[in-house]
């Protein structure tokens, strides 16, 4: 196709055409920061987490007599696992993305303490008997806790446990001791310390804040204890519904001054994201609406041409252009219109990332967004001119015989 | 003439129906957008308690080593035990409170009563006076009460709706963490946000759900915790459970200062306490103290949401958008009226005229695309409602977001419209004449 009556026709209409690819390079800087944003959201909600989440249940006991824990929780367990259809239970402090969290600074060095400077700040996972099995925990290396180990393992009164060992997440081992097995390690945190006895796939924090320091985790096994006051249930992600209700009965019955509360992983893990979830959404709407607006715009500014070049389309079709031609005109015009566009977009949406990255510590945006970005403008001015376009087309040649 | 322009204008938006449709709701689309965000935005910066956050101040105090690593200077922003207990008794402001929160279990003080968890705050008397609290039945709690340990208690609306039916419930008991609790008072609905005075749980959410007497509270069995905690120091065994550890800083503390002399005052205060503390050798660091005013803590704590102001630059750059697609439109819309504003021109209207009648126009285009906006903005911050996000309840609508809207609208819709009106304007009349 000539390109050059194109050129010459947006030299004469050159303000129309400014303002398109003005408004298109505007949607492209937007829309790009926009989806980044958005694919920023539902990234962290897809991390992986490495636990069995679709057949995992918690159920807390809030209010029991922690020094008759000893006795209660066992006593639980076993209701609960007598419960058709449960096919593991434990007891532990807490679960991925519940929010209940306590961190805690260790370090490679004996002497390390909490005010040491060069420390991995861990969430602590206190698991009673049978843990790994309940949450579906995928070992790597080495082995997860022995019976012994559940049983001599106390707080006293601080928030460690005495007993001296640990498993971490695999990403906390590697952050450890980058480069080297964690196996059989030793980490510290003055007076205590743990030997590493086993790595398991990444399982998330209660609290997630950034993707980085999303699995930083540890695993301590400990003996019955007020701590660990919620109860990990396992089944077929169908019958969580039901095991939940019976175990909230059972549990309240055996522990009646208590508060019992039950919860799917599904739950948990849903209200977790819920904030960024809709944020997710509340983006992608804008942009969607402002995709429309830009349409909008396109719409209208064709048409107006249309309208102004009537007569020029019919002298052209009267010389023996096609319909298809005058169809293939304007779609042109329209593609190195936002061509240009995009080009100026793309400038302006690094910008645009530019000042976010530095008043919001947005990440930088990835180079595939520009092209993608792009693409979609094409095809939304694209589907946007067609109308006109083929109004335009439809203008008979007579046209060309009748005065202005 | 306006009468006419309007008339004009109307006449004239009437013919080319669809560009006019095109261009309102362009407009009302980027309003729509934007003032929702801007509502949002608006809400969550607001001021949580107009009228008396001149008077209330958040003091701080540094208890820290002086070498603890990864230390900013800022102060902690809770207090220890102990500095909670000396500020507290400190009484040179007119009206301070000390407070924390958890939640305890509490049932009716009647037999079979079912058990249930429910949010407290745990303060000290001048809290409700202070902040303004309203009451639906009976009274706040006394100095006195605080004093000797009374095990009343202060029921939120909703609380007293769900355990009592909503009845004037002073006098009836409760059974609160194995304890006795007589209820002394019913407070209305009160959420102010942000919640500026405990930030430790994000800025927005929900108020607690019963008040107790701060000192009375620390009496209770405390299996349920004291509130976010922050610890330093090397002793592990320190920070577990015990809230009146030396290195553990969990207590909120708000004064009231009326004068900026009594400010000035406190602040001095603050500072001789933090030496005097130093050299009894339980601050390490040299005096560092902090007395904000409501509205400067929140900013410093920085508590709106990066996320949000982040969507309001895009909510803008999507109003920006819209406008330069009105301005493309109104181009289109003026030039096709060449040939009217040639005749009019020629019959002698003056550019002026022709100028005003362009920006009648644009205006006129720009009320019907606020007056759409509106309904828009109003559509989105209900579905902002509707998330489960933690600040959704304070996306509201407020009259004064109505005059925004629609004033944007408007200015945005003359700014588009200035230069395609002195475009048209400046339309040679011959030449259109001639062409008709």
């Amino acid at each position: 196709m000539e390109l050059r009556p194109i050129f010459a026709t947006l030299r004469k209409h050159r303000i129309p055409a400014i303002l398109i690819v003005l408004e298109i390079a505007l949607a492209c800087a937007v829309l790009c920061n926009a989806v980044f944003m958005i694919s920023l959201r539902v990234g962290q909600m897809h991390l992986p987490n490495a636990i069995d989440e679709r057949g995992i249940s918690l159920i807390t006991v809030n209010g029991a007599d922690p020094k008759l824990a000893g006795s209660d929780i066992p006593r639980d367990l076993a209701a609960l696992r007598g419960i058709a259809g449960v096919t593991a239970a434990a007891a532990s402090n807490t679960v991925p993305l519940s929010t209940n969290n306590i961190g805690w600074s260790f370090g490679t060095s004996p002497d390390t303490t909490l005010s040491t400077q060069h420390t991995l700040n861990m969430s602590m996972y206190f698991v009673g008997e049978g843990a790994d099995q309940a949450l579906g925990l995928k070992l790597l290396q080495g082995r997860f806790f022995t019976n012994d180990e559940y049983a001599d393992s106390k707080l006293g009164s601080g928030v460690l446990p005495g007993i001296h060992v640990a498993v971490l997440t695999k990403n906390a081992a590697d952050r450890m001791w980058p480069g080297q097995s964690a196996l059989g390690k030793t980490f510290y945190s003055k007076p205590n310390f743990y030997q590493v006895i086993g790595v398991v796939a990444n399982v998330m924090r209660p609290w997630v804040g950034d993707e980085e320091h999303a699995y930083n985790a540890v695993y301590f096994p400990l003996a019955p204890d007020g701590m660990t006051s919620g109860y990990i249930v396992r089944s077929a992600p169908e019958d969580r519904e039901r095991i939940l209700q019976q175990a909230e009965q059972i549990l309240q019955k055996l522990n009646p001054s208590a508060v019992v509360k039950g919860r799917t992983f599904t739950d948990i893990r849903n209200r977790f994201f819920a904030d960024t979830n809709s944020m997710a959404w509340m983006l992608a709407l804008v942009c969607v609406v402002m995709l429309a607006v830009t349409a909008f715009g396109i719409v209208g500014l064709t048409s107006f041409w249309v309208a102004q070049r009537r007569r020029q389309i019919g002298v052209r079709r009267a010389v023996g252009a096609t319909r298809g031609d005058i169809l293939r005109y304007f779609q042109t015009e329209n593609f190195l219109l936002a061509g240009l566009g995009i080009v100026l977009g793309m400038a302006l949406a690094y910008g645009f990332n530019l000042f976010l990255m530095r008043h919001y510590e947005l990440p930088r945006l990835p180079g595939i967004y520009l092209p993608a970005g792009a693409l979609a403008l094409w095809v939304i001015g694209q589907l946007a001119v067609l109308g006109p376009a083929l109004r335009a087309s439809n203008v008979p040649p007579v046209v060309a015989t009748r005065a202005a | 003439m306006f009468g006419y322009y309007l008339d004009l204008a109307w006449r004239s938006l009437k013919r080319h129906k669809v560009l006019a449709a095109l261009m309102t709701l362009a407009i009302a689309l980027g309003i729509g957008a934007s003032v929702t965000m801007l509502a949002v935005l608006h809400n969550l910066s607001g001021n949580p308690l107009p009228g008396r956050s001149d008077v209330l101040f958040h003091p701080q105090v540094d208890p820290r080593p002086v070498d603890l690593p990864g230390a900013k200077d800022e102060p902690p922003d809770d207090l220890t035990y102990i500095d909670a207990l000396n500020l507290y008794r400190l009484g040179i402001a007119p009206r301070r409170a000390v407070m924390s929160r958890n939640w305890l279990p509490v049932r009716k003080d009647a037999p079979d009563s079912p058990l249930a968890m429910f949010t407290d705050r745990a303060t000290t008397a001048d809290f409700f006076a202070m902040f303004g609290v309203p009451f639906l039945y009976g009274s706040a709690w006394s100095a006195q009460d605080d004093a000797s340990h009374a095990q009343v208690v202060v029921l939120s609306r909703a609380m007293n709706q769900k355990l009592f039916g909503g009845e004037d419930s002073v006098g009836k008991t409760l059974v609160i963490a194995t304890k006795t609790f007589c209820v002394i008072g019913v407070i209305d609905d009160w959420n102010p946000q942000p919640r500026f005075y405990d930030l430790n749980d994000g800025a927005f959410g929900k108020a607690e759900q019963m008040y107790l007497p701060f000192f009375t509270w620390l009496d209770l069995p405390q299996d349920y915790g004291y509130g976010p905690m922050d610890c330093w120091g090397s002793n592990p065994e320190a920070g577990g459970h015990d809230p009146k550890a030396k290195q553990c800083t969990w207590a909120q503390f708000w004064v009231e200062l009326d004068t900026p002399a009594q400010v000035a005052d406190y602040r001095a205060a603050l500072v001789q306490y933090s030496a005097q503390q130093q050299q009894l050798g339980r601050f390490q660091r040299a005096p560092n103290v902090r007395l904000r005013g409501l509205l400067d803590w929140l900013d410093a704590k920085h508590v709106v949401p990066v996320t949000v102001r982040m969507q309001t630059w895009i909510a803008f750059g999507v109003l920006l958008i819209c406008l330069v697609n009105t301005v493309g439109l109104m181009v289109a819309k003026f030039l096709r009226k060449s040939g009217e504003i040639g005749v009019r021109r020629a019959l002698g209207a003056s550019r002026r005229a022709i100028f005003a009648q362009c920006l009648v126009e644009a205006g006129v285009v720009g009320v019907a695309g606020g007056l759409l906006g509106l309904p828009m903005a109003w559509l989105g911050l209900w579905m902002v409602r509707q998330q489960p996000v933690s600040f959704a309840a304070s996306a509201h609508f407020d009259p004064s977001m109505l005059g925004i809207a629609l004033g944007l609208a408007v200015l945005s819709a003359l700014l588009a419209g200035v230069w395609p009106a002195l475009r048209a304007s400046r339309v040679a009349p011959a030449l259109q004449v001639k062409s008709l």
